[in-house]
Formats: C-alpha cells, sequence, structure tokens
C-alpha cells in the first residue's frame, strides 16, 4: 500500500543513512590516515583508480569533463571515471558518512565551511603549482581556517544585459550606457513600455547583493566574523531597488511570467537584467535572434561591484590515492585545459593566465571577466546559505517591506550563523 | 506444522524445542527489522542528541553527547532553525488539516458509488478510481507541475470562464490571509503579531497553507482516495444486506440508512483511514523534493523535507534527526487523540449487540479491516 510504504519510507529516511554509516564507518576506522585532526598527510595507494563526481549543467559539460579526465588517464596510467551526481550534496554526504566518498568532486562554496570543518576536505591548496596563478577573490573564497583548500574550479560574475534593439528604440545611444544608480534608474525608466520592464532580475541576494556591494556593504565583514547587513549602506542599497520596483521601471521575472532574468530578458518583457556568464549560452539555445551587449554594472556610492560565484575541486580526505587526485586536479585547472573547459561550456577561467584568450575567444563576454577586479564573493560561513534562503524569501516581497527590519532580521540570523561557528 | 505432530512424553523438552524452532521461524524477520528497522532507530536517536558532523561513524569516539541542544535550538532557540521548523509545522499542519477529512470524505463517497449495485460498469470506475494510487508519485508530481504552471492547462481552463488564474507553484500568499485581505484585514492585530509559538507569530500560524500548498494538497487527495476507497469498500462489502433490509423495513429513508446504519458501522474503517492518512500526511515528502523543495518562500517546507536538508544540505545531522524525532512525537500524540475521538462509547448493554452477528465490522475494538486483494476484484 501507498502510505504504508511512504510512512516506512519516510520513518527510515535518516536511520537507512546512518546504518550506511555505521557499516562504512568501521571500515574506515582501519584505514590509515583517516582522523580529521591529524596533519594531512598524502596518501598514494600505487595504480588505484580514482573517481569522480561532478554536478553537471549539460552534455557540454559532461562531455568536456570525461575527455579531459580520459586524456589524463591515457597519460599518468591511472583509471578514472567521471560520474554526474543527480543531488551532488546528498551523495557527498553520504559518501562522508561511509567514509568511501568519491576522490574528487565539485565544492560549492556555501559547502565548503561544513566540509572542512567535520574534517571530510583534503587541503591541497597550498601544494598547486600554479597556486599564484589563481585570482585572490577566489583563493579567499576557498580559504578555511586559514589554510586554502582546494583549486577553484571556474566562476562566473554578475553584468548588466541590454537589449541592443530595446535601447535603440528609446533613443538611447553609446553613451547612455549606466555609471552610476541615477543613470541605471534613468535608463531603466526610458525603457519601461507597456509591453515591456526596464529592468528585471531574480529577487535574491544573489542578484540584489551587487547593490549591496556597490554601496559599499555586503552581509559579512572583511575576517568573516562580523554581520554587517544592518549597516546604512545595506539599507540605501535595498532603498534603491525597492524605489525602481515601486515606479514599475524593475520587475522580477516572476511577475513578468518568467522563470528567471533570462527568461524575461529573451522573450523581450525586459530590456536589461543582471546576469552571468551562463546567460550567454542560454540566450544562444533559447532565444538565438536577440541582440545584446554586456556591459559592467554602474558603479554605486562606493565605486563599482558585482557579485562572483564559483567551485572548486575537492579532494576528499579520505580517498585512498591523494597525489594521483591530486594530479588530476593540477591537469583540470592548468591554463590551456581551462581555456578548452571556457570553449566548450561557456565558463570563466580560475586562472588569471588565461584571461587574454578567453577575451580573445569570448569578446561579447569581456565585460564579465572585467568584473573580477571588483567583484566579492558569496558568505562561506557554514549556516550561511540558509540565513541567505531566508533572506531570498523576504526579498520576494521588497516592494512593500520595510527595509531596515528585513536587513534587521538578516542581521541576527547571520550573527547567530556566524556565532554558532565559531 | 512440523512442531505441533510431534507428541513426546516430556513436556519440557517438547516445549524447549517448541520454542527453538519458534525463534527459529521469526528469526529472518527479527534479524531484518532489527537491522533495517531497530538499529537505525536507535542510531538516529543517538544522532539526534549527539554533535554528530557526518563524517565517519556517529558511534566513533569523537562525535559527542550534547543533551536536549539540538531539540532546544528547534523548540526554544528563536533563532532561523526554530522559525524553519515552526514555518515546517505550520505548513504541514495546514496540509494535514485540509488533507485528511477531504480525502476521508471522498474516498467513502467513491465506495458507495462503486458500491451500488445500480451503477454501470463497476469494475471500470473502480479501476479508474484506483489508477492514482498505484502510479509514482514523482510522476504525478511532474505532471502536476505542468498542469499548475503559470500559462498551464488548470490556468488556461480558468482562462475560459473569464477567471485569472494565480502562478500556482510561485505564490507564497496563504490562503486564509488573502481570504483576510479581501476582507480588509491586512495586517496582523497587535495581540497575534506579538506572539507566537515555535518562531512563528500567532499571524504566521493563521495564514493558512500557500498557493503553492494547495496544489500539493490537491495532488494528495487525488493521489491517496483510491486506496482509502478500497478500504472503504471491503467494509462495506462486509457488512450484510440484512441490516439493511431491516432498517428499510423499520421505514428508514436512505440518508438515514447511510447516516445511522451504515456510518457507524464502518468506524473501525474510519479510523483506520484517518489513521493512515494522518501519518501518511505528516510524513509528506517525496513531492515536495520532486516539486518544490521547499519555495516559494518556504511555504511549502515540510518537517520531513526539512529534516532531509538539515542533515544532507547543511550538513546539521543532528538537527535534522531531532526534526524526526519530533515528528515521530507529533504523530504518536495525534494518533492518540483520534483514536480516543473515535472510542465506541458506552452503549447499554443489552442494544450493544444489535446488528446481527453478521456484520463483523461492528467489533468493539478497532481492528484492521480485510483488504481485498486489489488484482482479484479490480
Amino acid at each position: 500500500m501507498r502510505t504504508a510504504r511512504a510512512t516506512a519510507l519516510t520513518a527510515l529516511l535518516t536511520g537507512s543513512a546512518l546504518l550506511v554509516a555505521a557499516c562504512g564507518g568501521s571500515g574506515f576506522s582501519d584505514d590509515e590516515g583517516g582522523g580529521g585532526a591529524e596533519a594531512p598527510e598524502e596518501t598514494s595507494d600505487a595504480g588505484g583508480s580514482l573517481t569522480v563526481l561532478i554536478g553537471s549543467s549539460g552534455d557540454a559539460e559532461t562531455d568536456a569533463v570525461t575527455s579531459a579526465v580520459d586524456a589524463w588517464s591515457q597519460e599518468s596510467g591511472t583509471d578514472a571515471e567521471v560520474t554526474v551526481a543527480s543531488d551532488l550534496p546528498q551523495q557527498l554526504s553520504q559518501g562522508f558518512a561511509a567514509g568511501s566518498p568519491p576522490d574528487v568532486f565539485y565544492v560549492g562554496t556555501d559547502n565548503l565551511a561544513g566540509y572542512a570543518a567535520n574534517g571530510s576536505l583534503f587541503a591541497y591548496g597550498d601544494d598547486l603549482e600554479n597556486k599564484d596563478d589563481f585570482y585572490p577573490a577566489l583563493v579567499e573564497n576557498f580559504t578555511y581556517d586559514g589554510e586554502f583548500y582546494c583549486a577553484p574550479k571556474d566562476f562566473s560574475t554578475l553584468a548588466l544585459v541590454i537589449n541592443t534593439d530595446a535601447w535603440a528604440a528609446a533613443g538611447l545611444t553609446d553613451a547612455d550606457i549606466p555609471t552610476d544608480w541615477a543613470g541605471l534608474a534613468d535608463v531603466a525608466a526610458r525603457l519601461t513600455t507597456p509591453e515591456q520592464v526596464g529592468l528585471t532580475f531574480g529577487p535574491e541576494y544573489q542578484r540584489v547583493g551587487v547593490f549591496m556591494a556597490q554601496a559599499g556593504g555586503g552581509l559579512v565583514d572583511e575576517d568573516g566574523t562580523t554581520a554587517i547587513a544592518d549597516s546604512p549602506e545595506n539599507v540605501e542599497a535595498l532603498t534603491f531597488v525597492q524605489q525602481m520596483l515601486k515606479d514599475g521601471v524593475l520587475a522580477f521575472p516572476s511577475a513578468i511570467d518568467s522563470g528567471w532574468g533570462g527568461e524575461a530578458f529573451g522573450t523581450g518583457r525586459a530590456a536589461m537584467t543582471i546576469e552571468g556568464n551562463w546567460i550567454v549560452g542560454a540566450l544562444r539555445n533559447d532565444f538565438p535572434d536577440v541582440k545584446y551587449q554586456v556591459v559592467e554594472l554602474p558603479a554605486g556610492p562606493a565605486g563599482q561591484g558585482t557579485l562572483q560565484f564559483t567551485n572548486c575541486w575537492g579532494i576528499a580526505a579520505d580517498s585512498q590515492n591523494q597525489q594521483a587526485a591530486l594530479e588530476l586536479v593540477q591537469h583540470l585547472t592548468a591554463t590551456e585545459q581551462q581555456v578548452a573547459f571556457a570553449e566548450a561550456f561557456g565558463v570563466m577561467p580560475s586562472v588569471q593566465s588565461a584571461a587574454e584568450d578567453f577575451r580573445t575567444a569570448f569578446p561579447e563576454m569581456t565585460a564579465f571577466i572585467d568584473s573580477a577586479e571588483f567583484a566579492v564573493g558569496m558568505p562561506t560561513a557554514q549556516g550561511a546559505v540558509d540565513v541567505i534562503g531566508d533572506f531570498n524569501g523576504q526579498i520576494e516581497g521588497l516592494a512593500d517591506a520595510d527595509v531596515a527590519a528585513v536587513l534587521e532580521s538578516v542581521q541576527t540570523n547571520m550573527q547567530s550563523a556566524l556565532d554558532a561557528q565559531g | 506444522m512440523s512442531v505441533t505432530t510431534t507428541r513426546r512424553r516430556s513436556g519440557t523438552r517438547i516445549e524447549s524445542r517448541r520454542a527453538a524452532a519458534g525463534w527459529l521461524f521469526v528469526a529472518p524477520v527479527i534479524v531484518i527489522l532489527g537491522l533495517f528497522l531497530l538499529v537505525p532507530v536507535l542510531m538516529a536517536a543517538w544522532v539526534s542528541v549527539s554533535d554528530w558532523t557526518g563524517r565517519g561513524s556517529p558511534l566513533a569516539g569523537d562525535t559527542g553527547f550534547v543533551g536536549s541542544a539540538n531539540y532546544e535550538a528547534l523548540l526554544l532557540g528563536g533563532g532561523l532553525p526554530t522559525q524553519d521548523f515552526g514555518t515546517s509545522l505550520r505548513n504541514n499542519a495546514w496540509y494535514v488539516f485540509l488533507v485528511v477529512p477531504i480525502q476521508t470524505a471522498l474516498s467513502l463517497g467513491l465506495a458507495v458509488l462503486v458500491n451500488r449495485q445500480l451503477l454501470k460498469a463497476r469494475g471500470f470506475f473502480r479501476t479508474a478510481f484506483y489508477f492514482p494510487s498505484v502510479t509514482s508519485s514523482v510522476a504525478i508530481t511532474v505532471v502536476f507541475l505542468f498542469l499548475f504552471s503559470a500559462s498551464g492547462a488548470v490556468n488556461r481552463l480558468l482562462a475560459a470562464v473569464s477567471a485569472d488564474g494565480p502562478n500556482w507553484m510561485s505564490d507564497a500568499r496563504g490562503v486564509v490571509h488573502m481570504v483576510l485581505g479581501g476582507l480588509g484585514v491586512d495586517r496582523a492585530p497587535g495581540p497575534l503579531a506579538d506572539n507566537g509559538f515555535v518562531g512563528l507569530s500567532w499571524w504566521d500560524w493563521l495564514a493558512g497553507p500557500s498557493v503553492a500548498m494547495c496544489v500539493f494538497i490537491i495532488m494528495a487527495v487525488f493521489t491517496t482516495s483510491g486506496t482509502f476507497m478500497l478500504l472503504f469498500l471491503a467494509a462495506l462489502q462486509a457488512i450484510s444486506a440484512d441490516v439493511d433490509e431491516a432498517a428499510i423495513m423499520d421505514g428508514a429513508t436512505s440518508w438515514q440508512r447511510f447516516w445511522r446504519v451504515t456510518l457507524p458501522m464502518l468506524r473501525p474503517t474510519i479510523f483506520t483511514v484517518t489513521t493512515l492518512g494522518l501519518i501518511g500526511t505528516w510524513q509528506v515528502f517525496e513531492q515536495i523534493y520532486t516539486g518544490s523543495q521547499g519555495g516559494p518562500a518556504k511555504s511549502t517546507l515540510t518537517p520531513a523535507y526539512l529534516s532531509y536538508s538539515a542533515s544532507f544540505l547543511s550538513g546539521q545531522w543532528g538537527r535534522g534527526a531531532a526534526i524526526a524525532f519530533i515528528l515521530f512525537a507529533i504523530i504518536i500524540v495525534l494518533t492518540a487523540l483520534q483514536r480516543f475521538a473515535l472510542r465506541e462509547r458506552e452503549v447499554p448493554r443489552r442494544r450493544r449487540f444489535l446488528p446481527p452477528p453478521a456484520s463483523r465490522a461492528t467489533g468493539a475494538a478497532p481492528g484492521p479491516v480485510p483488504v481485498p486483494d486489489p488484482g482479484g476484484r479490480p
């Protein structure tokens, strides 16, 4: 019977995972080099094969990673198998609990602190040959407790995407490209017609945060120990966004019948959007006829600012063959390999030495890579992702919200998350 | 049974042999239940009072005992974990409050319908009503997501009758709040806003299910009514025709016969159906996992999904296990309450045995009702 089965399933949800943990746990404690607190010493099980678990954005990414890993296997003689995760954090959690995680895998900035804190990750950053080539802001994203844990895989930044046809139709020229908030609000107003709204972006910190950065605010201070969500800079930023919403020159995608900013932009329901470099591929696939231009975001009261998102190549502390895993990561983050990934699925290389090649290959994306200079990362503290999730829920109702009260609740939650991390 | 056929003088030897054979026969079940049910439950109980971080065995030496800290963070902490847990309880309580009565009433109605001797093509209707129950809930969720998308079939249908459908799956507004807003009450009255329970103000508790949650409510009623119809059908068929005839002879109308004769005799089945419904609805997970992941704005977050996301996604294993145990307690308490509410009330002794012995369904203690094999009588 359905209900009975569902009952058993749900009741066992936590339980069965723990059983797996129990079974795996005993096996794992026999291994040498297991304890999380010990100084990491590379394991090298000569000839042992590697498993690579990735959270893929699609076939292009899967194929590119698979062929890069295969090429490395041929060269090094170590077998390596790429698996695409259907639910990456869940599969990794099970692997860590069982003591048999994949050797190499993607780690997002929001998971790094948790995995690093419980000793699941092998901190190999300082062993990388091209360590100094990575963008410093990315290295900072993957540094926990002063240790550089894993090599940034690639990254994305947010920029302003403009529909050039709508731009010309509104009588705007290159000279009108906004360089400050007043300019942005002005062009958004001039681009707003009964059929289209001037500007759109998702109701989330991952977009609204650019204004907070431009105002000189943010969620967490420099050293990541104090929440600064209720600062006057953030109030100024959210008030500016709220004003645009009230004036009708900014609309969230769901209000104009779209799933995300790119869709609203592609269908012509919005003339401008704030999105990352993934929008280039999405527009090419879904809306090939839309003509657009990508420019850097305007500066706020405190100068330019944008957000960046990134993943890294994690290596498991329980991996039997960390030495080979490190060599593989070295291969995957090498300049020429990153250029190949960029060409295959449009990501931005995480090493500065690949930037020139990227600019040549993708002239339309230069605004994204140029924004790296003033980009700030997402807060990496454990629990910060829950706080941001809660913040996002409140941003959905920003038009009628009391900005100071919203930021105050975020301040309280973020500070308690930071305190819990200790 | 080989055990019962042996007849020896020495009683104790036979007794011990019997006992040994008995244990042998139940051993597989004990091992399976122990390994897959008891051990995991005990380990989860340990995790809920520990600071296990999710790496290696929770029984390893470096996992510490933290007492009720995880439970306190959920129930009394007042921070984000408390708010999230309160929100999930609120969402699920409304879900249960609407799904259980509707599915019980609907399945009873369907059972009465297909139990009629006059209905043509009874077999077809029985199969049709039962069909959603045998379909994978993930598949049904995906179909519902398409039906209830902003420009989906449901909204087209509403447009055809000049009604403007909401953007179902991204509408986080509570239905009760919407109705109150329509009546001009769009701000919480002071006492409701200032006081609360588990991190939510009373005003938020009263929000009602969000529009997105309503989709899941409709879906739950749609998928489970068939199963429960089958239970009611079995119970209806166990009621002897004599009882109905006797009532007719006494001059009862069909309406009176349903309320005064049939329904009381279905009491044990109603208990079974509402209990199963209560348990199933408090544990709703797959639909949320595939359909909404708790969004929009946490309005479809349920304790079961929160337990999963706290453990697997946020790495708060102790908190996740604690949620599972609080959920367990809620279900136990509500089932006990329901058993109390549906208990056999004291009836004078001579009236108690009035229904003829043929009607087995009137047994005093609510027990399991025979379920016909779905394959046998579609």
